[in-house]
This record gives C-alpha cells, sequence and structure tokens, in this order.
C-alpha cells in the first residue's frame, strides 16, 4: 500500500470515528455556554444509541431513528436542567447521575426492547438499513481530499452544521444572548433576558445533539446495540470542550485529532506495520494531552486575560434573589 | 397565590434526615415503574435481588465484601467534598493503589515474607495519594478546574493500568492480568467471602469521624467548604489544605483498590476499573458526607450490585441495579434544596422568584 492511500484511509476513519465525537461535543459546547456544565453526556450517548438502534430494529425507519435519539437525549438533559437550574443541585454530581442512569437504563432496555427469541435481547442483532457512506463521483476519487467525500449523510451533515454553528454563537443576535447568559447572567437577567429559559433551551439542545452522536454509533459502520457500547467517548467529548476553548468553530480541530489518534491505531494495524507506541498509550493520550492544555490554558489565562477561558459563569446555578 | 422559595436561615437538621430517606423511597417507587412499563413484575424483581444481596450466609458475606472498597471510596470522595473540591477521580486513584500494591508484590521479591503485604499495602496508598495529590496541587497553585483534572486522570491511569496487565506486567500464561500474589501476601478471610479489609474500613470510619468533627483540621476543612473567604480571614491556608485534603483522599481510595486486590482479586487484571470510585460519589453525597452514615449507604450500594447478579441467574435484566444506582441519586439532588431553602407562599403580586 502507498503512502498516498494509507492516509486517505486514515483520513476516512477518521472522520468515521469523529462524526459521533462531533455532534456530541458540539452539544455540549452549546450547553457550556451558557453556564451550565452537562456530565451526563456518557449516559446521554449511550440512550441515543440505544433509542436509535431500537428504533431502526423495530420499525426498519433511520430517520425515526435518529429523531427519537434526538428526543431520548432531550428527555434526560431535561432531567439535568431541572436539577441544575429549577433545584439549584450540584452540576457536578447531578451529571454523574444522569450518566449512571442513562448507562444503567440503556443497558436495561437493551435487554428488554429485542426479540423473544433471543431473551428479548438487542445484542447480536442485525438491522436491514444503515448510514452508509455515499461517494460523490469524480471529487471522490481526488487523492486524500476524496475521502471528504465518500462519508455517511450524518458527516456531510456535519459540513453545513459546523460553520452554521459558528456563525449563529458569535455573529447572531441569538449567540449574544446564550454568551451573555453563560458570561454574566445577572447582567443578562438586567437586560430582560430570561436566564432560566436559556439554560433549558441549551441544555436540551446539548442533549438532543449527544443522543444524534450516540445514534452515529450504533447505526453507521457495523450497526449494532453492545452494552457500554460508547466506552468512554462521552468523557472524551467533555475534554474535547475546552480543547476547543468553547468555540463552536474550533471543535472540529479536537475531534479530528483525536478522532486521528484512535484511527492511527487501527490504520496501523490493518496495513501491517508494527506499533511503536503501546496501543494503550495512544488510548489514553487523549486524556494526557486535555490535561496538559487545560493546565496550560488555566496557566496562561491567570498570566493575561487571554480568550481561552472557559464561560464566567459555568457551572454556578443562578437565582435573581440570591444575595 | 404563588409557591416559591425563601433561603432558610440554618440548614434544617429535620429536613436534612429526611430527604435522603424520602429520596430512596421515591427511587425505589420510580424503579418499580420503569419495570413495569418494560413488563417485569417490580415485587418479583426487587423480591429476587433482596434475596440475592441477602438471601443466605454465602451471598452476605458477598455483599458485605463488596461493601469494604466501597465504604472506603466513599469515606475518600468525602473528604475532598467537604472543602467544595469536586474529586471525581477515586476511581483512577483506586486503580493506582491496585498498581502499586502488584508493584510490589511483582517485583520486591527481596521483602521478607512477612514484610510483603503491609509494604504493598503502604506504597498502594501512596500511589493513590499521589494521583489525588497531582490535581489538588494544580489547583492549589494555579486554580485549575479539579472536576476536569481528576475525570482525565482517570483514564489516563486506567489506560496505563491496561498496558501493565496486557503487555508489560502480563504473566506468562493466559492473555491478560499479571501472576497473583503469593499466597501468604494476601489479606485474611475472617469469615467466608468477608475478609480483615473490613477492620481498616471501619477503624477509618472512626478515625476520620474524630478527625472532621472533633479537630482543628475537620473544622478547618469544613469552614473552607462554607465560606473560603471567611477561612482565609482567619489565617487557614487554603493552598495547603487542598493538597492535604486530596492527599488523604486519594490515600483511602488507594488503600480501597489495595485492600480489594490484597483480598479478593489478588491481581492485577481486566476489570480493575469496577466504577467503586464513581459509586463512592453516591456513597459520599448520600451520607451527607458523614463516615458513619456512609457504612449504611455502601452497604445499600453493595446489595444493589450483588442483587442485580442474582438477577441474571433468573433471566430478569441484570442492568436494574445500575438503573437504581443512577436512579437514588436524583431525587435526592431534586430535594436537596430544601435543606437550604423552605416553600412558602405568596398571596400578593411579590416579584416571584425563579
Amino acid at each position: 500500500m502507498n503512502l498516498l492511500d494509507f492516509i486517505t484511509r486514515l483520513l476516512a476513519a477518521t472522520l468515521a470515528m469523529g462524526t459521533s465525537l462531533t455532534y456530541a461535543t458540539l452539544g455540549e459546547v452549546y450547553t457550556e455556554k451558557t453556564g451550565i456544565l452537562n456530565l451526563g453526556m456518557e449516559g446521554t450517548m449511550l440512550m441515543g444509541a440505544l433509542a436509535g438502534f431500537a428504533t431502526a430494529f423495530n420499525t426498519g425507519n433511520l430517520l425515526l431513528a435518529l429523531i427519537m435519539a434526538m428526543l431520548v437525549g432531550a428527555l434526560l438533559s431535561l432531567i439535568h436542567a431541572f436539577l441544575c437550574i429549577t433545584m439549584r443541585a450540584n452540576q457536578v454530581v447531578a451529571g454523574l447521575a444522569i450518566t449512571m442512569f442513562g448507562t444503567g437504563l440503556a443497558n436495561f432496555l437493551g435487554q428488554r426492547l429485542g426479540p423473544a427469541t433471543n431473551n428479548f435481547n438487542l445484542t447480536g442483532m442485525n438491522i436491514a438499513n444503515k448510514f452508509s457512506n455515499i461517494a460523490i463521483p469524480g471529487l471522490s476519487d481526488i487523492p486524500i481530499i476524496g475521502a471528504l467525500f465518500d462519508v455517511s449523510l450524518l458527516t456531510y451533515a456535519l459540513y453545513i452544521i459546523l460553520p452554521f454553528s459558528w456563525f449563529f454563537m458569535y455573529k447572531t443576535k441569538y449567540g449574544m444572548v446564550v454568551r451573555a447568559v453563560g458570561e454574566n447572567p445577572r447582567t443578562a437577567a438586567a437586560m430582560g433576558i430570561s436566564v432560566t429559559k436559556i439554560r433549558y433551551l441549551y441544555t436540551l439542545i446539548g442533549g438532543m445533539f449527544a443522543g444524534l452522536g450516540g445514534a452515529c454509533l450504533s447505526l453507521s459502520f457495523i450497526p449494532s446495540w453492545n452494552e457500554g457500547m460508547t466506552g468512554g467517548k462521552g468523557w472524551i467529548v467533555i475534554a474535547l470542550v475546552i480543547f476547543s476553548t468553547w468555540n463552536p468553530g474550533r471543535v472540529i480541530i479536537g475531534t479530528l485529532v483525536f478522532g486521528g489518534i484512535t484511527s492511527l491505531q487501527f490504520s496501523l494495524q490493518a496495513a501491517g506495520l508494527k506499533m511503536v507506541i503501546p496501543s494503550q498509550f495512544l488510548g489514553f493520550s487523549p486524556y494526557l494531552i486535555t490535561l496538559v492544555v487545560l493546565t496550560a490554558m488555566t496557566i496562561i489565562n491567570q498570566k493575561k486575560k487571554g480568550s481561552f477561558a472557559s464561560p464566567s459563569a459555568l457551572g454556578v446555578s443562578f437565582a435573581i434573589d440570591d444575595k | 397565590m404563588r409557591l416559591a422559595l425563601e433561603k432558610r436561615d440554618y440548614r434544617s437538621t429535620r429536613m436534612t434526615v429526611l430527604v435522603p430517606i424520602v429520596s430512596l423511597l421515591i427511587s425505589f417507587l420510580l424503579g418499580a415503574v420503569v419495570l413495569a412499563i418494560s413488563n417485569v413484575n417490580p415485587l418479583q424483581t426487587y423480591g429476587a435481588m433482596l434475596k440475592g444481596a441477602f438471601g443466605s450466609q454465602t451471598k452476605i458475606q458477598y455483599t458485605i465484601a463488596k461493601t469494604i472498597p466501597l465504604l472506603l471510596c466513599g469515606l475518600a470522595v468525602g473528604i475532598a467534598f467537604r472543602l467544595k473540591f469536586w474529586n471525581i477521580g477515586a476511581e483512577g486513584q483506586y486503580v493506582a493503589g491496585v498498581i502499586g500494591i502488584t508493584w510490589v508484590m511483582q517485583f520486591w521479591t527481596f521483602l521478607p515474607n512477612m514484610l510483603l503485604l503491609p509494604v504493598g499495602m503502604l506504597i498502594g496508598v501512596l500511589c493513590g495519594a499521589f494521583w489525588g495529590g497531582i490535581p489538588g496541587a494544580l489547583k492549589a497553585q494555579w486554580s485549575v478546574d479539579e472536576t476536569l483534572t481528576t475525570l482525565m486522570m482517570n483514564y489516563i491511569i486506567i489506560g496505563y493500568a491496561e498496558y501493565l496487565y496486557i503487555n508489560a506486567w502480563k504473566a506468562p500464561r493466559g492473555n491478560m492480568g499479571t501472576v497473583r500474589y503469593p499466597e501468604f501476601a494476601w489479606l485474611p478471610r475472617i469469615w467466608g467471602r468477608v475478609h480483615s479489609g473490613i477492620y481498616f474500613a471501619l477503624i477509618l470510619v472512626v478515625i476520620l469521624w474524630f478527625v472532621l468533627y472533633k479537630t482543628r483540621w475537620g473544622f478547618e476543612l469544613n469552614m473552607i467548604g462554607k465560606n473560603r473567604r471567611a477561612a482565609q480571614c482567619q489565617g487557614v491556608s487554603i493552598k495547603r489544605n487542598i493538597i492535604l485534603a486530596m492527599l488523604v483522599s486519594g490515600g483511602i481510595a488507594g488503600l480501597a483498590g489495595v485492600i480489594d486486590s490484597a483480598a479478593v482479586t489478588h491481581q492485577l487484571t481486566k476489570g480493575v476499573n469496577s466504577g467503586y470510585g464513581f459509586t463512592g460519589i453516591i456513597i459520599a453525597w448520600m451520607s451527607g458526607l458523614n463516615p458513619f452514615v456512609s457504612i449504611v449507604v455502601a452497604l445499600i450500594m453493595a446489595a444493589l450490585e450483588t442483587g442485580s447478579d442474582a438477577l441474571q441467574l433468573m433471566k430478569l435484566p441484570a442492568a436494574m441495579g445500575e438503573v437504581m444506582q443512577g436512579l437514588i441519586l436524583i431525587p435526592l439532588l431534586a430535594g436537596s434544596i430544601f435543606t437550604e431553602y423552605k416553600l412558602v407562599t405568596h398571596t400578593s403580586h411579590k416579584e416571584a422568584t425563579v
């Protein structure tokens, strides 16, 4: 295999791997931008993966599967929003509760929604339809870049969603409201913005994206359901948000780098090359890199007020009458 | 007339006791709803879980053996939470502890047999403390967000542990897992499955209760958690206390790993990231950071785990235990507001609170 081929394949694998991460990260960026930290991503993604697969299995309708995944994601984050915003619960613990509950419920439902012949288990079941890659004739034959034009509909959609998200956040009135609520809720409230409403809305949107990210996992490549199939991707998402410095436009950089690291292991193995670095080291490198980047960003921010800062009100509950 | 929340002048003691108990009942009710909707008989399932956790002497022993690491993890998390340091890295600190003791068991063979276990335990605890100390130091020195650092560090050490038991420290036979610890270095059992680790856990409960409620250091930790600025004005060093608390917290989580591997698994292998560290967060939170209450909560959590193992044998969905563990927190989190706020009714057109 020549190098050009190898890179093209690596990019294709990266895009496939990164799609799910990108959706969920984008969702979490939206949520955190309004000042709500949702550590429930892992559970929400898993519920999305389950809802998507179970719907596709029972109805065969992929569009309905995506809608169900988003709905379930929104419902789970509604619990988070209720706990954190209305009941002013600790956001860290609430997020963990969502992850534990979501993970448990997804695994539980996976043992209930399957066919009776398989003891109601969904694991090991196949579905007829899936989001397969669609090649654009001509464009997909170009070396390297061609990989961008031989992806699934879920990835093509991102080509529109990502630039739009950046534009929305930094160039529209609505985006400004979001940022105001996350940076200084008191001022935002004084301007007549309903902090509660905005926070609810974007927590729900974040959950929808996470559900979609989960469905990407169970409805493309080899569509399937496995217990705990997100395998910690929801935590990588939390890391990627930091890596993107809370800017929707930069989300793609992180997902490409981390998606690339993950696919590199497989691509090298497939190419029959001996790994220099043990695969487990590649496995935890995203977390290590995030740890270093986070520390560096925090230090730089203290030295001079940079643009790396997290939304000021992140993780802080807000009530007008608080002293 | 509309409902509104009003801040209480003092934390309500009645609510502090009442809310967790009511929450527990609500979560079991919600769990029953989940079961009923998915066509499983709730009474039969809960009955099977109860029997699976406490149905026979062996089962009680299994449940108690599971309570030990859970209790220790709950205590570990609780110390950090006391000064509002959100340590969600107990899972990683636990794994660090197991790596530490395994290292000694594998390579410190020059030690006399008698010393292997105590030295191994000590090194394991130090490894846990070290892994907890890093995020503590980062927070103290540069205020790097601890939620994110402790979370990241979990996955770093879990990946490293995997590397050790699959590659570097793999036993010659089999495809994963280290060589088992020599039998003379196991923590002895005292009653069937129940091992002597229980002494460590219970003694630690008493020590921590004394330290946290009766000593100056405990008072300082509380003060930092409640009002950081007031603590600073009193001359309490916040930096020093954060690092110290995280060393202790990480050390105790490490001890949980050390005890479980020296008494139960006897090796470093797949499944070392058992989730005990995460469950410890539920335990700490439900117990209101009280060491004695933690014993009860840890027992409930352990019973949920052993109870759902029993479900698997009866072809009932075993994931119900996981559902319950997550579900228990949700009403509790929602209800906690009533310890600090009270519900009042406004009859006039007063500005409503959000």
